[in-house]
């Protein structure tokens, strides 16, 4: 295991002055400051809702005091790898929903794409703003070694998490101060600015004025409600729910106390399923009726454009690296992860074969849920698994169980390391973008690999020194 | 400002104002059943707290009508719409729904009432301490106004805050005085004897008025001029006049904000006019009862006048 801190007791250079800090502080200094954290947090009102475990609609995701710490040259590598990626996706979904080149090439098997549930033939044809699909692209990172970085998923639809790496930053500054004067820690602060940029710079064709944004959120029970309203708060522009929408003509707008207000670009936080319940799952009472016409005939610009989802569905996956050198001409700059594809019978062999090793996935699963980690999986759990994959093997993925860098990290018995991974944020519109940072989690449970803050998962700082 | 974010302050600030009206309700049967000659009114102090309360129709019917039972259920009972905790659960519930709308002050106003009164321990003191609780959520409703009085922008967003706050205290004031007809002593030969001026002050000191009416008056207490207090006196903070006045300020700030008039607007001058032009005679002679009644009614009309013009609803 890579300890991201310290090899062969040797620390490592960008967490020297980190550890320096922490032994002349002492531990009563950290606990203290550690219960500092999570009563602003709480005031705050930071909390994070788990889907089906009921308790606490409004509970607070652990926050870890320890930052997590790269060198500049390593995020130069990151910042290229992700831009890369996110640039490749786009056109992706550009190309699936136009002349389905990269299928025609024999690159990217055609039923994957086209009977792909996230598929969306309501689409095809239509030309977004900027041909862009994915406006923010979330991008799962672990690592295994110094110069070992593996991409474990794209998020090509709503990303969430970026709340905390803003919020966690100002925790840390108000904690840490001295350390923020000392070490130059890259901010992270702009990301609100340019997300807004980008909106503003997807509006669409029928839009000639300042284009009117607005954040779509399903409501103040949704898990990730309290990104939703500091996202709006941080741009200072409206959070709307689908009963502040409607359609009237061919344009879209908001319910307001003067009347009926305009809305040009819509950065949505709800599923695709549920924006049009014309277009789409009938039963929607969160969406708007109409929105689906107005979008295609260039009436409202929709971020994450319908149909996104396509991309990052974890059996395309697997060919990104391809779509990289088919679009761009270019090497991959991060790797993926090794993977079976269940649906081919060799890999589906080896899979079964070698189940207690492996981490295995449903395809479409999201939030780590309906996966089995091999290693720390019983005999019986195996079994019922492999029934499931027997059942719809095209379903399924498996990976290698990674040996995850860890990072130090407060539990009950002091300071030890835990398995982290990392989640950078790229904004694509008139440019592409990517703020230093991003939102580490971290696996509190000794020897987990699961990060997933609904399943116990904490977070970190993630700080990137400059030069 | 999007409608379902006036509305949620709408209606933020009814809840947090209802509660505290709810306390002072309870405070007023509370006060006129230590009163030993109580037992010789029509009906009992609890059953005309819950008849004034407005939530009798809910209350389980073969439950005793004393002190414990009726303030469990205007305080802690679930299925009553107006109890205290689910009116700051809802209050709380629409100030999440526009967290961005709200200062972090106001917020954390309710977010603390929400949570101490979730917790065991306020049963007891509900229980064997009311008048302790009745403070408490006087102090919460406090708060949470000079939160907002202290932190919120002046804008749009103020106006509906203060509208909710004073449709519901309007409606409250009204309830408050009308307890007083429902405990009132049958014979009118007992009208003015003791323990009937003993409930007209109660009815001061639940609005928290007993000092105010001194300065003002300079005299005896006497049911005319309470009821004159509560309800033409412009001086007044809870009196009906006075309510109708702040209604009418912010709706015209509202007006001027927008550059938009509603038939709201006109209903507001009307009903402040009434106000101003009545005298405690006339409102006597047609019967105290009945001129109450037929203001809350009109002030229910307005309240929906004001989700008309704003499109409050999804409308």
């Amino acid at each position: 295991m890579f300890n991201e801190m310290s090899v062969d007791d040797q620390i490592r250079e960008p967490y020297r002055a980190l550890v320096d800090w922490m032994e002349a502080s002492g531990p009563e200094v950290l606990e203290q400051k550690r219960l500092e954290a999570e009563t602003l947090f709480r005031k705050i009102g930071i909390t994070f809702a788990v889907y089906g475990e009921g308790g606490d609609p409004e509970r607070l995701i652990p926050f870890d005091l320890i930052p997590r710490i790269f060198t500049s040259q390593e995020w130069r590598k990151l910042d290229r790898g992700v831009k890369q990626r996110a640039r490749a996706l786009n056109a992706f979904l550009y190309d699936v929903y136009h002349n389905a080149e990269i299928i025609k090439a024999g690159i990217v098997p055609a039923d994957l794409v086209f009977r792909n549930d996230a598929f969306e033939p309501a689409v095809i044809g239509i030309d977004p703003p900027r041909n862009v699909y994915s406006h923010i692209v979330g991008v799962d990172i672990v690592r295994t070694g110094p110069d070992d970085f593996y991409v474990l998923e794209d998020n090509c639809r709503t990303p969430s998490g970026v709340s905390y790496m803003l919020e966690n930053r100002e925790i840390m500054m108000r904690m840490f101060p001295d350390l923020f004067k000392s070490l130059r820690i890259e901010p992270v602060e702009s990301y609100p600015d340019m997300l807004l940029k980008t909106l503003k710079s997807i509006a669409p064709r029928k839009c000639d004025r300042d284009p009117n944004i607005v954040v779509l959120t399903p409501g103040a029970m949704n898990s990730a409600y309290y990104e939703h309203s500091f996202l709006a708060d941080q741009m200072g522009v409206e959070l709307v729910e689908g009963q502040d929408l409607f359609v009237h003509e061919d344009r879209v707008f908001m319910r307001t106390t003067r009347g009926p207000a305009q809305v040009d670009v819509i950065y949505r936080r709800i599923d695709d399923a549920y924006i049009d319940p014309l277009c789409f799952r009938p039963d929607s009472v969160l969406g708007i009726p109409g929105l689906m016409n107005v979008y295609r005939s260039g009436g409202v610009a929709i971020c994450s454009a319908p149909g996104a989802g396509v991309a990052d569905d974890k059996a395309v996956y697997t060919y990104v690296p391809d779509m990289i050198r088919f679009y761009l001409g270019q090497e991959p700059i991060l790797n993926n992860v090794p993977t079976w594809k269940c649906g081919k019978p060799d890999d589906l062999k080896y899979v079964l074969e070698h189940l207690g090793e492996l981490v295995v996935k449903e395809v479409h699963g999201s939030g780590g849920y309906g996966m089995l980690v091999g290693p720390a999986s019983t005999k019986e759990e195996q079994a019922a698994y492999a029934k499931r994959i027997e059942a719809d093997p095209g379903d399924f993925i498996a990976q290698p169980t990674l040996s995850l860098s860890a990072c130090p990290t407060f539990v009950e018995s002091g300071v030890a390391p835990r398995h982290v991974d990392f989640r950078p944020f790229c904004l694509v519109g008139d440019d592409v973008r990517l703020t230093p940072g991003g939102l580490t989690r971290v696996a509190l449970r000794e020897g987990s690999l699961v990060v997933n803050s609904s399943q116990g998962g904490g977070v970190k700082d993630t700080w990137i020194m400059s030069d | 400002m999007l409608s379902r974010t006036a509305e949620n302050l709408f209606w933020l600030s009814r809840y947090v104002e209802r509660a505290e009206n709810m306390a002072r309700l309870m405070e007023m049967g509370y006060r006129m059943a230590l009163m030993p000659a109580a037992a010789s009114g029509n009906r009992s102090e609890w059953e005309s707290v819950l008849s004034a309360s407005g939530c009798a129709a809910g209350y389980d019917p073969d439950a005793p009508l004393r002190q414990e039972e009726v303030a469990n259920f205007l305080i802690f009972n679930r299925d009553n719409h107006s109890s205290i905790i689910n009116c700051f659960e809802y209050a709380r519930a629409n100030a999440r729904a526009m967290r961005t709308a709200i200062t972090a002050e106001m917020w954390e106003a309710l977010n603390n009432a929400l949570m101490e009164l979730r917790r065991p321990s306020m049963h007891n003191l509900a229980k064997n301490e009311l008048p302790e609780f009745i403070d408490w959520v006087k102090k919460q409703g406090a708060l949470f106004r000079g939160a907002t009085d202290s932190t919120i922008l002046r804008n749009d967003g103020y106006d509906f805050i203060r509208l909710g706050t004073f449709i519901e205290r309007a409606d409250n004031t009204a309830r408050l005085l009308d307890v007083k007809y429902y405990v009132l002593l049958p014979e009118t030969s007992m009208v003015g004897d003791g323990v009937d001026n003993y409930q007209w002050t109660t009815v001061l000191r639940a609005a928290s008025s007993l000092r105010a009416f001194h300065w003002v008056y300079r005299d005896d207490y006497s049911p005319h001029r309470i009821a004159h207090f509560l309800i033409l006196n412009p001086f007044s903070p809870r009196s009906l006049a006075h309510c109708s006045e702040q209604i009418t300020q912010h709706l015209e700030r509202l007006a001027r904000h927008y550059g938009q008039r509603h038939s709201v607007h006109r209903q507001a001058v009307e009903m402040y006019s009434l106000l101003t032009q009545s005298d405690m005679d006339e409102i006597f002679s047609g019967g105290l009862h009945e001129f109450l009644t037929d203001f809350q009614g009109r002030n229910r009309i307005l309240s929906l006048a004001i989700a008309d013009a704003y499109h409050f609803g999804g409308q």
